[in-house]
């Protein structure tokens, strides 16, 4: 077997084993705990102001199958597959008796909208900029977006987007600097809504965009200048075809593979500037759910979110391997 | 009209690189000057790194930094229009693929491989021909039958075909606007013996029918008997010997020749073949006077201090003290 | 060596202003060693006072001064970031190098590994291990966990290198002659993998450098021993924005987008220095 089902065949594989690794994983540091996290949970729950004898029972039975704490380990092991696979983490414990999974499908969206937005406009951004300055090197203009994407890229998400917050939230007070939306408004497709999700999510994203775009813009223009010499291309040159056709079709979609696969593998980094954007945005993602759950000691929340972002980048990375066959004409008909 | 399409005049390439504030100079081309006639097959040849490749860029106009041309002219002439390849690049590049064309070294990858082949050809040839789509396509699939290629290759990827038919195709490709001049740079390196005379006689057949001239660079002597009418004899970035090859072949007149020449199998031949003694020179810190004499039998005193100038002589040009003393040793 | 630094430093701007920059942060860092009081303690000095000739970048609510905070901050946040750096190169190159000479199954096996850690999202991971460790995490324990997370992509850089030498003449000839796997991958192999690790090292320093400075920003580190993220943090408690007690947080980070610059023109210009292609066109352009 060999080309198009083979390439699937693997790429599937991929998608199981990091599930499993990833799941397998966050079992094991659960192990890690010096205390006892189910008493420990159960002691902070009626900080939170659970006292119904059920409820707590509920708890405990939810938070030992979670951290595997009856039977073998192995079972112990499986137990907490079965919670994983059924999507099941129990109650929240801050927000009780909400289950944990309906608070990360709440947030989801948001996460899922703002990473997928900033994703698009850092990738095509990044490699725009780069192809043209691979191309172009001589061209002053690109040489000067280049040094200012490219100083801003090894620079903390969190430091950025602090900037962004003090000039446009204090200095020039022109942008909401917390939340998804206004809070007294309906959501919905109303045109005011969708005003105030563009506006509250302007800071955000421009945060993602500011921190990724630089290793687009590095990683594609060093493609391009290594692509201008290759065959294909510099025959095309003397062949007189057009320069401008010669870099869209023959450089730059080129360039394009790897920076999709490129793209596959980075899902697992942005989503960690996600994190720490949305929770500097006070922005309703699963990000700030996370950090949320640490700051409260809420163990089933943390593991949730955990479980489910592991799950969902390999969701993410699997789409884009799906796209990949469609642009590379070597992988679809091998 | 001219007879000659191409004239090589004191053509000088180097390398320059400024490398932490050290400056190098590489003599690739190195006061070269040539002409190649109508209809004519000329064939360049020398070792590996003797600077026949950088030659035929320069004369291509392909070169690019650090490799600069500083010294002599490239002029083409097409249907009396002349063309200073270095001093019109406007001009130059509206010629391309119209009156000049190339077929490349390494020619497995000159195909875009993300693209069907079909696109290469419109993006080539479209706005040469003056056609409409229709007649344009009608006319590619005609030229691609008379090359011995099944038009529905045009809907292929490079990947899906064979080494052999991605060969024919740059060679459909550099041939489909019927161009008055080909380069062809190593055309046939990468192939196994039999595509390979398969790729030559075709090249032949198309260039006597279209009454193209072509540049033929290659180290393969025996290509050189096969297919060319003129061969040039390259050796660090000069021109050393050059004439009608048949001539070449049987009296070199040039030692650099006469080895090249006698170092080739022979059939019924058991000899062993001499081997040449040293390393082609670095092109960086070449010889004093005849690049040739550290490796030269014949070297006399002469020939350390003074370079010989491509004088003619019998059928040809050489460049060497001894020419007359080559044929005797 | 010491001749590429000083041809570095003259031909290459870049160099130059990364090399000075990285080393002014660097001399700043190591005088917390003559710091008048210990960077740890807290309330000795009149807070929130704005910089003046006594105190030159201001003291903290929590009566600290930000100058000589900073300077001990600095030194840990390197710190970690160098550990991090070490043990990360430390598992690239042995998982790299191995996978990379051994090739055929093990290389697959190895590289599939290799890409599933990548596909993990580091931060949430992290957090996880920082959430069920709680009181007994220190500093160490989090650099080697960010170690665990941190040589991936550097792994599959380092194997390309050395599939390619796999197969060159000199690795034949060592084989040839009885040399162990070991010992061939250390002696002949490791000389032409070094730029990479070099090169890779200091992307890996800015990777962990961030890092630290993400968890100590949000106080998921030990929130006591001073760092960038952690007076960020620290700031943040005391809402030093909203109290207009702006120098606890902008000198903080004009501090670190310094540094940050300094070893990114570092790791540029030294990566230019060691990528063939790029020199060449620099040295035609």
């Amino acid at each position: 077997m060999d080309g198009f089902p083979k390439y699937l065949l693997r790429r599937l594989l991929q998608f199981f084993l990091v599930i499993f690794l990833g799941v397998s994983g966050t079992f094991f540091i659960t192990k890690l705990s010096p205390v006892d996290p189910v008493e420990q949970s159960l002691s902070l729950m009626t900080n939170f102001g659970a006292t119904d004898p059920r409820a707590v029972e509920l708890m405990r039975q939810a938070l030992a199958e979670l951290y595997g704490l009856q039977g073998s380990i192995f079972e112990q092991y499986l137990a907490f597959w079965g919670r994983v696979l059924r999507g099941d983490f129990g109650p929240s414990l801050s927000s009780f008796p909400t289950p944990v999974m309906s608070l990360i499908m709440s947030a989801l969206p948001w996460t899922v909208g703002l990473l997928t937005l900033a994703l698009i406009i850092t990738w095509t951004l990044g490699n725009l900029l780069g192809a043209l300055a691979g191309y172009y090197r001589t061209n002053t203009l690109l040489k000067l977006s280049g040094a200012v994407v490219m100083a801003l890229h090894p620079v903390p998400a969190y430091i950025v987007g602090l900037v962004l917050l003090l000039v446009f939230g204090f200095i020039f007070p022109v942008l909401p600097i917390s939340g998804g939306a206004q809070m007294n408004l309906q959501p919905g497709l109303s045109l005011d809504y969708i005003r105030s999700l563009i506006q509250h999510g302007t800071l955000p994203a421009l945060t993602l965009v500011l921190v990724g775009i630089g290793s687009w813009f590095i990683s594609m223009r060093s493609l391009v200048s290594n692509i201008v010499t290759d065959d294909h291309v510099v025959y095309a040159e003397l062949g007189g075809v057009s320069s401008g056709k010669i870099f869209s079709q023959y450089v730059a979609r080129n360039a394009l593979l790897p920076q999709l696969t490129g793209l596959a593998l980075s899902l697992g980094s942005v989503f960690g500037g996600a994190v720490i954007t949305e929770f500097l945005y006070n922005y309703p993602g699963v990000g700030r759910l996370l950090i949320q759950g640490i700051y409260r000691g809420d163990y089933s929340l943390v593991l949730g979110v955990t479980t489910m972002s592991i799950v969902a980048v390999a969701v993410a990375v699997f789409i884009i391997d799906l796209i990949y066959p469609l642009i590379d004409p070597r992988v679809r008909l091998g | 009209m001219n007879a000659d399409v191409l004239k090589v005049e004191g053509l000088k390439a180097y390398y320059q690189m400024n490398y932490f504030g050290v400056r190098r100079e590489v003599r690739a081309v190195d006061d070269v000057s040539l002409t190649i006639r109508r209809n004519e097959i000329y064939g360049i040849a020398g070792e590996s790194s003797s600077g026949k490749s950088s030659l035929i860029k320069t004369i291509a106009g392909a070169i690019t930094p650090p490799l600069r041309v500083v010294d002599g002219s490239v002029k083409f002439d097409f249907d009396g229009r002349t063309l200073d390849v270095y001093a019109e690049p406007q001009a130059m590049k509206g010629a391309r693929w119209q009156n000049l064309s190339y077929i490349m070294q390494g020619s497995m990858n000159v195909l875009n491989p993300v693209r069907k082949v079909k696109h290469a050809f419109h993006d080539f040839a479209f706005k040469h021909m003056g056609l409409s789509e229709r007649d344009f396509w009608a006319k590619v699939e005609q030229h691609l039958q008379r090359i011995g290629l099944d038009p529905r290759v045009l809907e292929s990827y490079p990947h899906q075909l064979s080494g052999g038919m991605r060969q024919r195709l740059t060679i459909a490709l550099a041939t489909v606007c019927e161009p008055d001049f080909i380069i062809a740079d190593e055309p046939t390196t990468a192939l196994d013996v039999l595509v390979q005379q398969d790729v030559l006689a075709l090249i032949k057949d198309v260039q006597r029918r279209m009454g193209a001239s072509i540049i033929f660079v290659t180290h393969d002597m025996t290509v050189h008997a096969a297919i060319a009418d003129r061969i040039g004899i390259v050796y660090a970035g000069r021109l050393v010997e050059e004439g009608p090859t048949l001539d070449v072949f049987r009296r070199p007149q040039h030692p650099y020749t006469a080895h090249l020449i006698g170092s080739l199998p022979r059939i019924g031949d058991s000899r062993k073949r001499s081997a040449l003694p040293g390393k082609p020179p670095n092109l960086a810190d070449p010889p004093s006077g005849c690049r040739f004499h550290p490796r030269c039998p014949l070297a006399i005193d002469k020939c350390k201090t003074d370079n010989p100038a491509l004088l003619p002589r019998q059928t040809g040009r050489v460049a060497c003290w001894r020419a007359g003393e080559v044929e005797a040793a | 060596m010491f001749k590429i630094l000083r041809d570095l430093l003259r031909y290459n701007i870049e160099f130059t202003i990364g090399f000075v920059l990285t080393l002014a942060i660097f001399l700043f860092a190591l005088a917390h060693f003559w710091a008048p009081l210990p960077a740890e303690a807290i309330y000795l000095l009149p807070p929130d006072m704005p910089p003046s000739a006594q105190y030159w970048l201001g003291t903290t609510s929590r009566g600290q001064d930000v100058l000589w905070q900073m300077s001990a901050a600095i030194w840990n946040t390197m710190l970690f970031g160098l550990t991090v750096t070490i043990l990360s190169r430390l598992l690239a190159v042995a998982v790299g190098m191995l996978s990379g000479y051994l090739g055929g199954k093990w290389d697959q096996i190895l590289m599939t590994i290799n890409d599933t850690m990548i596909a993990l999202p580091n931060i949430p991971i992290l957090l996880l291990v920082y959430f069920v460790m709680r009181d007994s995490m220190s500093w160490p324990v989090l650099a080697a966990t960010a170690a665990l997370l941190g040589w991936n992509y550097d792994a599959r850089l380092i194997r390309s290198v050395t599939l390619s030498l796999r197969n060159r003449e000199f690795t034949r000839h060592a084989v040839f002659a009885g040399m162990s796997v070991p010992q061939i991958l250390m002696r002949q192999h490791l000389p032409y993998v070094m730029p990479v690790i070099f090169f890779t090292a200091m992307n890996n320093l800015i990777w962990a450098i961030g890092l630290e400075v993400t968890l100590s920003v949000l106080g998921f580190s030990d929130i006591n021993r001073p760092t960038i993220g952690g007076m960020i943090y620290w700031a943040n408690q005391h809402q030093a924005i909203i109290a207009g007690i702006w120098w606890w947080i902008a000198f903080p980070i004009i501090a670190i987008v310094l540094l940050f610059l300094g070893l990114f023109l570092l790791a540029i210009s030294v990566n230019e220095y060691i990528d063939p292609r790029s020199r060449l066109s620099r040295m035609g352009a």
